[in-house]
């Protein structure tokens, strides 16, 4: 049999080769073997690779498009129940805040000239994929019903499309969740069943501060309802999601931003269903805290997405839990 | 299920060619990095920065865009097999291994992939095309090894491709071609499973009773990976996650969850427009119902 190890003989006639087996040969001087548990990581190196994605166009897409769907949405109720200011107000906020999602996405890539080639094929395991299609469906129509709203033309079409934009928007404003949980990063990968919740919640919130912000305050009735629906939503998800996630959930318990934006949320909705009844500075403050708060959401729930694919024992200690749960029923 | 993800390599065209793949049996990595070199050479990888880490002789660090092959260095004061590491009172061992990506039966990074820039080729592998590439990025925290990264330069992803452009001409890829201990063995894989099986026995049966192997299970959580290794140790001791599973099986969930929370969305809507939730007050004109 051939070994690797070295000779002090200098003899050669054993070629290492790949049947060489190492630690076959010679004869350990008996000592103690400490019983050390194994490393946790290879010199604390994490084991996934850090998202190449920016905080300010991915978070920040995060808002503003939950701000663009969920606006859309509320849109086109405010106009079926006759707040023609509101839905005004709101389809032309889609509208910016599509514009600013649009942005963000196209900055973040490495290749923004290829934009396009996303449209190249559609495909049902990439959220990415999927969320570009929402979008080119959601636009035009989010678009036309913010430009007949404005010019006064084409009331009809105008009307359909923000029903369209309604629908479509409701998908822009969650499938984000998908898009960041279908991912190996810990926290947001365990996180999947309540991150679509929570980004309902955070989005309807930020769509009803913006209602508070700018619509009068004999229309703001649903903006108001909204906001304290979302914010309620927001918090009792991120709750729910943090206790489920174990250690996993860590970065997020510890988020300073998810606590800012929760305690803003609530806040805002609070102070927009009280004191924004009737005051339109408090209800103009109010709806710039839940905007606030909406943001600080998405920021804080991203921030500690990365800090979890950033140390490995959010990798690594659930896959060996996982491991150990597996042998254990097995035998 | 809108999907089902068992099928991604049996409806692939392979053109009759068999799923190809590595084994790298680390027992006999010597750590001389000639892979890295061979693999940087033959796929002109730009340099990944020169520092000096520390960490054994590793200064490679990790897979990234600019590294597709990746020497580990571990010192451990354990026994290895019954060798006598002549060190002193002390137990020894420095295990190498040669990391590299691990072209996953189920693989993240391609089911993410929003431009169809990775593609599964007619042996396997999973190779992105650079050209097609729009460098958003998903792949790289779709990947559960962090193999894969996004090139600052050309600001698209870059992976090992297990040497696609060799392969046609009948030549192993750089990286194997040039181990000098054939660590590295590349060929079909079914046949390296097998060799890897006896291998371990005879590993195992020479006094290394850790050694196992790492990727080789077509029902692990990636459906195995067509570059699976013989390691000494546990999997997080090379940097290698324990018990990977490719990210998409949940996808089906999450789209549900997110189908429930679209429409809840809308129903929140509505409820607080032509509802009297809440402090329900206002909106004077035309409520319907
Ligand atoms: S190891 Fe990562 S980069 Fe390689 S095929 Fe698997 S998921 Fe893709």
């Amino acid at each position: 049999m051939s070994q690797t190890d070295v000779r002090m003989d200098g003899s050669a006639e054993t070629r290492a080769d790949r049947e060489a087996t190492p630690g076959s040969a010679g004869r350990r001087r008996e000592r103690l073997v400490p019983q050390s548990s194994p490393a946790d990581s290879y010199y604390g190196r994490p084991v996934l690779n850090e998202p190449p994605w920016h905080a300010p166009d991915i978070a920040g897409y995060l808002f503003l498009g939950g701000l663009a769907g969920a606006s859309s949405a509320l849109a086109a109720a405010a106009e079926l129940t006759g707040r023609p200011t509101l839905a005004r107000v709101s389809k032309v906020g889609a509208l910016g805040a599509l514009g600013g999602s649009l942005y963000c996405l196209i900055h973040d890539l490495g290749r923004p000239e290829r934009f396009l080639n996303m449209l190249r094929v559609f495909k049902v395991t990439s959220p990415m994929s999927v969320g570009t299609w929402i979008l080119t469906a959601y636009g035009p129509q989010a678009g036309c019903a913010a430009a007949t709203d404005l010019s006064g033309r084409f009331p009809g079409l105008g009307r359909a499309a923000g029903v369209g934009a309604a629908v479509t928007g409701a998908g822009v404003a969650t499938y984000t969740a998908a898009l960041i949980s279908d991912t190996a990063v810990p926290a947001w990968h365990d996180g999947y069943r309540e991150l679509p919740f929570l980004f309902a919640g955070s989005a309807a919130a930020a769509a009803g501060g913006l209602g508070l912000l700018a619509a009068p305050l004999d229309e703001a009735g649903p903006a108001r309802r909204l906001a304290l629906l979302g914010a309620a939503v927001e918090c009792v998800a991120a709750t729910r999601m943090e206790r489920r996630l174990g250690p996993v959930g860590e970065p997020l318990r510890r988020s300073v931003l998810m606590r800012l934006g929760e305690a803003l949320s609530l806040a805002g909705a609070l102070a927009g269903a009280s004191m924004g009844r009737r005051s339109r500075v408090a209800a103009m403050a109010a709806g710039a805290a839940l905007l606030a708060g909406s943001a600080c959401t998405r920021f804080g729930v991203f921030r500690a997405g990365i800090e979890s694919a950033n140390d490995p024992k959010y990798t690594v200690q659930p896959q060996r839990r996982r491991l150990a749960k597996a042998r254990a029923e097995l035998t | 299920m809108a999907f089902d993800l068992d099928h991604s390599l049996a409806e692939q065209p392979t053109d009759g060619h068999r799923r190809v793949g590595f084994f790298t049996d680390t027992s006999i990595c010597i750590g001389c990095k000639a892979c890295e070199v061979a693999c940087k050479e033959w796929n002109d990888v730009p340099e990944d920065g020169l520092d000096f880490t520390g960490m054994s002789y590793d200064n490679t660090v990790g897979l990234s865009a600019d590294t597709w092959r990746h020497v580990a260095f571990i010192e451990q004061r354990r026994p290895l097999g019954h060798q006598e590491p002549g060190v002193g009172e002390m137990d020894f061992r420095w295990l190498m291994a040669s990391d590299v990506c691990k072209h996953c039966t189920h693989a993240a990074c391609l089911d993410v992939c929003p431009t169809g820039s990775l593609f599964r080729t007619e042996y396997g592998t999973v190779v992105v095309q650079e050209d097609v590439c729009n460098g958003c990025g998903y792949c790289v925290p779709a990947c559960p090894f962090g193999v894969i990264g996004k090139r600052e330069t050309t600001g698209v992803a870059a992976k090992c491709t297990m040497c696609y452009d060799r392969l046609p001409a009948g030549e192993q890829p750089a990286c194997a071609k040039t181990c000098p201990t054939d660590s590295i063995q590349f060929g079909d894989l079914d046949e390296l499973r097998e060799r890897a099986d006896r291998r371990l026995a005879q590993v195992r049966e020479a006094g290394m009773t850790s050694a196992r192997l790492y990727g080789h299970d077509p029902d692990d959580g990636v459906g195995g990976t067509g570059a699976f290794f013989l390691l000494l140790d546990e999997p997080e001791v090379y940097g290698l996650p324990p018990d990977p599973v490719v990210t998409t099986k949940d996808l089906p969930s999450m789209w549900r969850h997110v189908g429930v929370a679209a429409v809840a969305l809308l129903a929140g809507v509505a409820a607080a427009a032509w509802g009297r939730t809440g402090s329900g007050t206002t909106g004077p004109r035309g409520r319907i119902r």
